[in-house]
């Protein structure tokens, strides 16, 4: 057995490979759901960049907290939401997370850390940051946050203010950048002209890191990496996962900026799912069949996903004031 | 009793709450060394070392870092330096802090204040003399209060600081000198968010007012008594909720209402006291609504311009009389 091999134990690996596959089954029945006109609203597809949420989450502990983005289902899963009470709030139900007052876009469980998906492109950085302030300054605990965002959010102010503010003040968060090349139907390099989001980092005087980001274990790593340094009173980290944004903008988005065809054999290419089979295999971690057998029980538990939120109730219209204000 | 100015009140509410509760923070720009640019938080950084912070200029990380600790459990009190530069993070204001609670369905509370100075002040121009009270009371999710003397100030501010909901305190510029009795007991009756006071009573004309606004309403008062009109004068403090109640059992016993602030005219908050007594209580009035504001114009530098655009006690007893 090589050096590498004992690195990572079995259930370690079934785990993340668990959790990448909780991701797609869930947002293959939300595409095929909403496109069927069951889901209101919009909603943006995780497929494809599954081993980032993954590998993240993984290296964090249970109160650590994160902030995530409009295509947040894949860090909610991640971070442990019941899947159940997430596609009931995808369809608008009084069962879900946040009881049919977010949907998709806002998709967050509190009771997990999960700060929320936000609606707004480069809205995540600032309360991960302020968050990282209350657990260092305020509550004395060494909690670490963690902000994902994508290459579109880097172009926005928000992110050299929480940056700036992270590092000055030496505070416990992670910045994760999902590189997936597009800003909505924008290409990246068409509107910034760095290739590495990370190189930034130099400018803030904080530790970047390029990691490949269909590679749950390269980003577990990084993650631990930085989360061991941000607990440690040493300050943030910015990590880059390189991946790539295989379905549209958003689940039904025509996609008239690029070729289909291309992503599709992108997809084939580095599917991160597939990529981690072939890795586990090589390290003799797990079969094939162990995998096609965690595969057939996520499409179970998302089935019974669907069928608990299509059989919930939608919120009694009764209740549209509450939340606006606390009790 | 005691006499001490707007300043100090705050002060004293912010050193109080933040000895009662140590999850209460603060921080802004220029608030620990130099001690707030109007000497509003002089003195407290080192009172409570370590829990007011001095940050980058950097507003959309001073509101949505605000709302990222208090999603993490700590009760953050924020400086905007002047209100003018909500501008810079309106995003974090509007969709960020007003709206955590309601779309997440009740698992975020978001226990914030944000501290906003506001108002016409020594030729500031147009960037730093805004009143934008308006604007945030059309955002549901917010609570809006405006303080007028510096009992309420400290008393509201206290309030602010206790709620479980994102407070915007704006605190008129003008008013920081301001001298007032202020008791030194700690256990005063806490202020209810929301609530208006009767600050004068009359039978003949209610006006209504807040913040510096207050000035107007009671200096024209003062001059319409001498002519034999009693004015009955109501400071709303809070403008989101505000306290239609108090404001309407007025009306309807002065049957004329006269509404002033310093903001704006045009979609002041203003329109909304008066748009809602006309849906409501129309058969009480006597007479045409009046509103005092700004003309619909920034507000200049040259002292010729910037005092043309304020508003007199003159200005609102003229209107007033043409209401009999």
């Amino acid at each position: 057995m090589s050096a590498k091999k004992n690195l990572y134990t079995k259930e370690f690996a079934a785990r993340l490979y668990e959790t990448m596959s909780t991701i797609r089954k869930f947002e293959e029945s939300v595409k095929h759901d909403f496109l069927a006109g069951e889901i209101p609203g919009f909603t943006h597809s995780y497929i494809g960049e599954e081993a980032i949420a993954t590998g993240v989450c993984a290296a964090l502990r249970p109160d650590d907290v994160i902030a995530s983005t409009h295509r947040g289902h894949g860090h909610c899963v991640a971070k442990g939401a019941d899947v159940k009470r997430m596609m009931a709030e995808i369809f608008g139900k009084r069962t879900g997370l946040c009881q049919g007052r977010g949907g998709s876009m806002h998709i967050a469980d509190f009771s997990i850390g999960m700060l929320g998906a936000n609606g707004v492109v480069g809205g995540g950085y600032n309360l991960a940051t302020g968050a990282a302030l209350a657990f260092k300054n305020v509550l004395k605990t060494d909690q670490v946050a963690v902000v994902f965002f994508g290459d579109g959010a880097s172009n926005r102010g928000t992110f050299h203010e929480a940056l700036n503010a992270a590092s000055a003040w030496q505070l416990p968060v992670v910045f994760v950048c999902e590189m997936n090349c597009w800003a909505s139907t924008t290409p990246y390099r068409s509107i910034c002209n760095v290739e590495n989001i990370s190189d930034r980092a130099v400018g803030y005087g904080i530790p970047g890191v390029v990691v490949d980001g269909q590679d749950p274990l390269a980003v577990y790593e990084a993650t631990k990496e930085a989360v061991k340094r941000a607990r440690g009173g040493k300050g943030p980290t910015l990590i880059e996962a390189k991946t790539c944004r295989i379905e549209g903008h958003y689940v039904g988005d025509p996609e008239l900026y690029r070729d289909k065809q291309e992503v599709r054999k992108l997809f084939r290419e580095t599917d991160p799912l597939l990529l981690f089979r072939k890795k586990t295999a090589e390290l003799g971690l797990m079969t094939a069949e162990e995998c096609d057998e965690i595969d057939k029980r996520c499409d179970q538990k998302i089935k019974e996903a669907k069928d608990f939120a299509m059989t919930s109730e939608y919120p009694d219209e009764s209740e549209y004031l509450k939340y606006v204000y606390c009790e | 009793m005691r006499t001490i100015t707007f300043s100090q009140a705050t002060l004293e509410a912010m050193a109080e709450e933040m000895t009662r509760d140590e999850k209460i923070f603060v921080m802004g720009e220029d608030i620990a060394r130099q001690g707030g640019i109007f000497g509003q938080f002089k003195g407290l950084a080192q009172q409570f070392p370590g829990r007011v912070l001095d940050t980058p200029i950097s507003e959309t990380f001073i509101a949505g870092g605000g709302v990222g600790a208090a999603m993490a459990g700590a009760r953050p009190v924020i400086d905007m330096h002047y209100v003018d530069f909500i501008g810079v993070c309106m995003d974090e204001v509007l969709n960020q802090m007003a709206k955590a609670r309601y779309m997440f369905g009740g698992q975020a509370k978001i226990p914030l204040v944000l501290r906003a100075p506001d108002g016409i002040i020594n030729q500031a121009a147009a960037q730093h003399s805004q009143s934008l009270e308006a604007w945030l009371t059309h955002i549901p999710g917010l609570r809006v209060v405006t303080p007028s003397n510096p009992y309420d100030a400290k008393m509201v501010l206290k309030a602010a600081i206790h709620s479980d909901d994102p407070v915007i305190y704006l605190e008129s510029k003008v008013l920081y000198k301001e001298k007032g009795e202020v008791p030194e007991i700690e256990d005063e009756k806490p202020y209810e968010l929301g609530k208006a006071k009767v600050v004068r009573n009359g039978k003949d004309v209610t006006i209504v007012s807040y913040s510096i606004g207050m000035k107007n309403a009671l200096g024209a008062a003062d001059i319409l008594a001498k002519d034999g009109i009693e004015a009955e004068v109501i400071d709303l403090i809070s403008l989101s909720p505000w306290d239609k109640e108090t404001v309407f059992n007025s009306v309807k016993k002065t049957h004329r209402l006269c509404i002033v602030h310093e903001a704006v005219k045009q979609s002041g908050f203003g329109a909304e006291i008066a748009a809602t007594a006309a849906e409501e209580i129309i058969e009480y009035l006597d007479a045409p609504i009046l509103r005092y504001g700004s003309p619909f114009c920034p507000i200049a530098f040259a002292p010729t311009l910037e005092k043309k655009v304020k508003i007199f006690p003159e200005d609102l007893v003229e209107g007033i009389k043409g209401m009999f």
